[in-house]
């Protein structure tokens, strides 16, 4: 069609006094914005085309590239704003559902960004994490409800402690191990590439974390980092066989994600290449839907059953959890998960990434998940039962703030996703569902896989998470606590600031200025 | 000695190695000078192969029996016994391409500056590492010994 009523999103500036026409933007750009004119040796750039994924601005050897986003599109109006315009010319066009990929970029109140950490002064001591031990490792699983030790007085010896056999009488449940409260998110092998997924399972395993399949089965070759892998079940079933269910480290089901809770999954056929066919055990080139529901769980008693059934598939040898997005009744749900015999209990907020979905359903659907733990801890607690399943936190955790922030509002570990792509060289265009992303990651075009060398990208998500734990542990002696299990719920760390008494109350903690 | 490596499965085709190469072998060795006044005396000695999805960067791979100082009739084509880098000495070389013809990587060129000399890898002698391997966005390109190659190159990791 001639006309076209949607803008460009995006502005190329090309300074023709640095270009020297060496054309690695028009070799790198896989939405084809860059071409080159030989007769004039010059190249132009398509604005329309450009996604703003900054791939050719990072590559062009001189610095001649600068793509900058077009605020003034249209007429300035607060309320029909660019991006409605550009939503309903787009859907006038198509009639189709809008796409889009990663997680919501709506202005909501960002609550990390009102709450502060507390530090230590005079009244007791402050801890230098680089002299003084300082303990970041935690358990993810199941906790006794209390112990009991079983004492057996050696014979013909005296009486004491010191003559006595002490043995643990409790049977623990299985727990993951944790160097560090941060694990990766659920992306399966097909909304990612392999070269992806082999950066997150090597890191993860070699820094003592886990990473997530997501709903992908595991591809073989990854099979060697089983053992820091927690594989998913979800509604689709994708790739599960008592093979994937038993190498895994622990299990969980997927009953919703934060960018779109309620909704399915769809891999479209072109993406179901040879490898993600055998991984994912459908046919080759045929769609991957994954159901809005399970059809087996209409109850919390049928997702009891599931994870039962899942239990005994492992011969009770790993926790089994379950994954649920943070929706208005939040609280009561994850009680009735802990009930249904959940070892751990992910939460997914409204600003959790996706590889795609509906842009209404990630912008419109869902609670913060700041204000998620906050309720879901308070009500485990209330009723008794918050040691029966540990609280992941997943949905947007930006920093080593946000995930000490995380934990002190009562999560055990916390989930990043978007944070690790970030890592890997993503750039947030939001372009996962078009699977032409130029960096190499939520694609499975094989000339742009090639573009994440998981040497490297092994490499960056190590420091991101060295990093990260180095802050953890600054922040943590910093309030004197030298143990992160003495930070899961002390709400007494965290004082909010601009937030009114209702948001407070929700997070529990008190007002920037409050003493206790 | 050290050499480079390739590993084709993370070359992305970009061409940088070329680029750089380019630059580093120019006179005045600023990019974008290089590029806008002294392009038509600059070659690089390095370059990408392209079929399909599959790409590489290849480079003079310093043979130790090195058939192009074999076939060199005026001995400009050189090995450097201690460095083991094979370099054309361009006040020797009479253009007489015997170098090119045996070459069996079809790395050598005829220089285009208009002497008749072959222009070819020099390693970045003067460099810790060549450009080329600096410059990979994606280090595609190694630059090591052969022992440390078995043990840091991705494909032999397995998986």
């Amino acid at each position: 069609m001639a006309l076209k009523l949607k803008q460009s999103e995006f502005e190329i500036e090309r300074d023709q006094n640095k270009c020297i026409s060496c054309e690695v933007c028009v070799r790198q750009c896989s939405n084809d914005v860059h071409e080159y004119d030989s007769d004039q040796d010059t190249i132009y750039s398509d604005n329309s085309k450009c996604v703003g994924c900054r791939r050719c601005e990072a590559l062009c050897p001189t610095g001649a590239l600068k793509i900058r986003n077009r605020e003034d599109q249209f007429k300035t109006n607060y309320n029909w704003t660019s991006s409605h315009l550009n939503n309903i010319y787009r859907q006038a066009d198509s009639g189709g559902v809008l796409l889009t990929g990663m997680g919501s970029d709506r202005p909501y109140t960002i609550y990390w960004d009102h709450i502060l950490f507390n530090a230590s002064q005079v009244t007791n001591p402050s801890i230098d994490p680089l002299r003084e031990p300082m303990e970041i490792r935690t358990f993810i699983g199941r906790k006794p409800d209390g112990l009991e030790f079983e004492m057996k007085k050696n014979k013909g010896s005296k009486e004491g402690l010191k003559n006595t056999n002490i043995r643990l009488k409790t049977r623990l449940s299985p727990q993951l191990d944790l160097s560090t409260p941060i694990m990766f998110s659920a992306m399966s092998y097909g909304s990612i590439s392999f070269n992806a997924c082999r950066s997150l399972a090597a890191a993860a395993s070699e820094f003592g974390t886990y990473c997530n399949t997501g709903e992908g089965g595991m591809h073989k070759d990854l099979y060697k980092y089983a053992n820091n892998t927690i594989v998913q079940v979800a509604s689709g079933r994708y790739g599960v066989d008592t093979d994937y269910l038993n190498k895994g480290a622990a299990i969980e089901i997927k009953i919703g994600q934060g960018a779109k809770p309620g909704i399915g999954g769809h891999l479209p056929g072109e993406k179901v290449t040879e490898d993600i066919s055998n991984t994912r055990m459908i046919p080759e080139g045929t769609d991957a839907i994954s159901p809005a529901p399970h059809h087996d769980i209409y109850s919390i008693e049928d997702l009891a059953q599931l994870i039962y059934a899942l239990k005994e598939a492992t011969n009770w040898s790993k926790p089994v959890g379950v994954k649920v997005s943070a929706v208005h009744n939040i609280a009561p749900i994850a009680s009735g998960v802990v009930r249904a015999g959940a070892d751990f209990v992910t939460i997914d907020g409204l600003r959790g990434g996706t590889g795609a979905a509906p842009q209404t359903i990630r912008d419109n659907v869902g609670i913060p998940i700041e204000l998620a733990i906050a309720s879901v801890d308070e009500r485990l607690r209330e009723e008794g039962i918050r040691h029966r399943s540990s609280i992941i936190a997943a949905g947007s955790i930006r920093s080593s703030a946000d995930v000490i922030k995380a934990i002190a509002l009562g999560a055990d570990a916390v989930y990043i996703g978007t944070a690790a792509l970030v890592a890997m060289g993503c750039h947030l265009c939001q372009k996962c569902y078009t699977g032409k992303c130029n960096w190499g990651i939520a694609t499975q075009d094989p000339y742009l896989t090639k573009r994440l060398n998981p040497e490297i990208g092994t490499r960056k998500l190590l420091n991101l998470l060295r990093g990260w734990s180095l802050e953890i542990k600054e922040m943590l002696g910093g309030a004197g606590i030298n143990a992160i299990e003495s930070l899961k719920s002390n709400r007494e760390h965290l004082r909010g600031i601009s937030l009114n008494d209702r948001e407070l109350a929700i997070l529990g903690i008190k007002h920037a200025g409050e003493a206790w | 000695m050290k050499r480079i490596y390739i590993q084709e499965e993370y070359c992305i085709g970009c061409r940088l190695c070329e680029i750089y190469c380019q630059v580093k072998h120019s006179k005045s060795k600023k990019i974008i000078k290089a590029f806008k006044e002294e392009m038509v005396d600059i070659l690089p000695r390095v370059l990408v192969e392209e079929i399909g999805y599959n790409s590489f960067a290849i480079q003079c791979r310093h043979c130790s029996d090195a058939p192009c100082v074999e076939a060199c009739i005026s001995g400009a084509m050189q090995k450097n016994k201690n460095t083991g880098v094979v370099t054309c000495n361009e006040d020797k070389c009479v253009g007489c391409w015997s170098c090119i013809m045996v070459c069996p990587y079809g790395v050598i060129k005829r220089d285009l500056s208009g002497k008749k000399i072959a222009s070819k890898c020099d390693l970045c002698i003067d460099e810790e590492i060549p450009v080329c391997v600096q410059n990979c966005p994606n280090e595609a390109l190694k630059f090591m010994d052969k022992d440390a190659k078995e043990k840091n190159l991705v494909g032999n990791k397995g998986g």
